[in-house]
């Protein structure tokens, strides 16, 4: 451990409640924009950091290699801060602004305790504001990981969320796709409405891909893939809710969907798909 | 070596596949089935493949022959109960077996066959 180690753990034992008020009162705890309990969840969190960061010196921890076993126990109080933090919708600003609110309180402490040994103020003060920044760095860094976090977990939702099988009819069954369809999508609408003709026993599928913006190539190859599959299930397929536009593009793009039913609106597929399986629909009054 | 049995069921025959094929088993198969038909002189093949998990190439392209060997003998072939997976794999394998009928399960198969027989009966 090096000398100016041994004087910071010094000054943080002796000064241990003063450093933690004065740190609440910098990083604005006192405000009234806080509950009680953020306060006391801000004083818990600011005493874990002090401990932990009381062991890593204590052990010897360099603060030019943050990643040191040494320091394991101040990283996880650092990361805990930074998850609650960003799971309450705080910015990775506000979070990293709390821990280097802990500067000017510490630096008030070297002042007055280490006065008239310029040389030893010098090295402690910059021994002191490294680590301080690091912990500050290795806040954003979880920040962000868990904000990823958040969003890989959303995209998942959005994917399965976006892929509902319905049952329209007796043994028919309707997918309404929505937004852009990519491998991904395709696998996941391929193997959910396949195992669902499986489990219903339904003999039609209609595919509806008025909300997909664009078809092209790759697009359609997916479209004939999905349809081929189905047909293998030894279900038939109809695709509908072809815009204008978008049959231009097929017919423009020389995609061949010859062999595969298509129609224009879901009205239009789900009638088709009725009169194939026997059914005939007649109005039996005029409504009022 | 295990052979997959061929049951007769009136005009038509039956084929279950209870087991993983391997491709001398489905080589025999397509043998006995072509035996069979011309001795029979069945009308119709059911394949239920409803217990089948895994293809490959090979087998996806025998079906596709016995359906097409069936097709010569003035039968036709009906392959029900496809698992999901399976017909992923086929579609991925470029493999959509246009020419061979398909239906979800052996109920419907049959349906399929007669609908068929009846088609073919009023065309003459």
């Amino acid at each position: 451990m090096s000398q100016e180690s041994e004087a910071v753990l010094q000054l943080l034992a002796q000064h241990e409640q003063q450093i933690i008020e004065d740190w609440l009162r910098e990083a604005g705890a006192a405000s009234t924009r806080h509950t009680d309990a953020a306060r006391r969840a801000m004083r818990g969190e600011a005493s874990d950091i002090l401990q932990a960061l009381g062991s890593a010196l204590k052990a010897g921890a360099s603060a030019d290699e943050f990643q040191q076993p040494a320091w394991a126990p101040l990283r996880q109080s650092l990361e805990s801060l930074s998850r609650s933090r960003a799971a309450q919708g705080q910015s990775a600003g506000d979070t990293s602004q709390f821990v280097l609110a802990f500067k000017r309180p510490l630096f008030t402490v070297i002042q007055r305790d280490l006065a008239g040994q310029g040389d030893r103020q010098m090295a402690i003060i910059w021994l002191v504001s490294t680590f301080v920044d690091r912990m500050a760095q290795w806040t954003v860094t979880t920040y962000q990981q868990t904000r990823e976090e958040i969003i890989k977990r959303q995209q998942q939702d959005l994917l399965e969320l976006s892929t509902p099988v319905i049952k329209l009819f007796e043994g028919v069954l309707a997918v309404p796709m929505i937004g852009t369809l990519d491998s991904s999508r395709t696998q996941v609408v391929m193997e959910t409405l396949l195992q669902r003709i499986v489990d219903t026993g339904s003999r039609l599928a209609i595919i509806d891909i008025t909300g997909v913006p664009t078809v092209d190539t790759l697009v359609a190859q997916h479209l004939l893939k999905t349809v081929s599959a189905i047909r293998l299930m030894g279900a038939e397929c109809i695709i509908s809710g072809i815009r204008p536009q978008i049959a231009q593009t097929i017919v423009h793009l020389g995609i061949d969907l010859q062999g595969i039913a298509s129609k224009s609106s879901l009205a239009d597929a789900l009638q088709l798909a009725l009169e194939q399986q026997g059914y005939v629909i007649t109005r039996t009054r005029q409504p009022a | 070596m295990n052979r997959i049995p061929i049951l007769q069921m009136g005009q038509n025959l039956l084929v279950t596949i209870q087991v993983d094929m391997q491709d001398q088993m489905a080589l025999a198969l397509q043998d006995d089935l072509a035996n069979k038909i011309s001795a029979t002189g069945a009308r119709g093949v059911l394949i239920d493949i409803s217990a089948l998990e895994i293809v490959d190439s090979f087998v996806g392209r025998m079906l596709a022959s016995i359906s097409g060997i069936s097709r010569i003998l003035d039968a036709t072939t009906v392959v029900v109960g496809m698992q999901p997976a399976v017909a992923i794999t086929l579609v991925e394998l470029g493999l959509s077996l246009t020419g061979v009928r398909t239906a979800l399960n052996v109920e419907r198969g049959m349906e399929l066959l007669a609908q068929t027989r009846r088609e073919n009966l009023l065309a003459r």
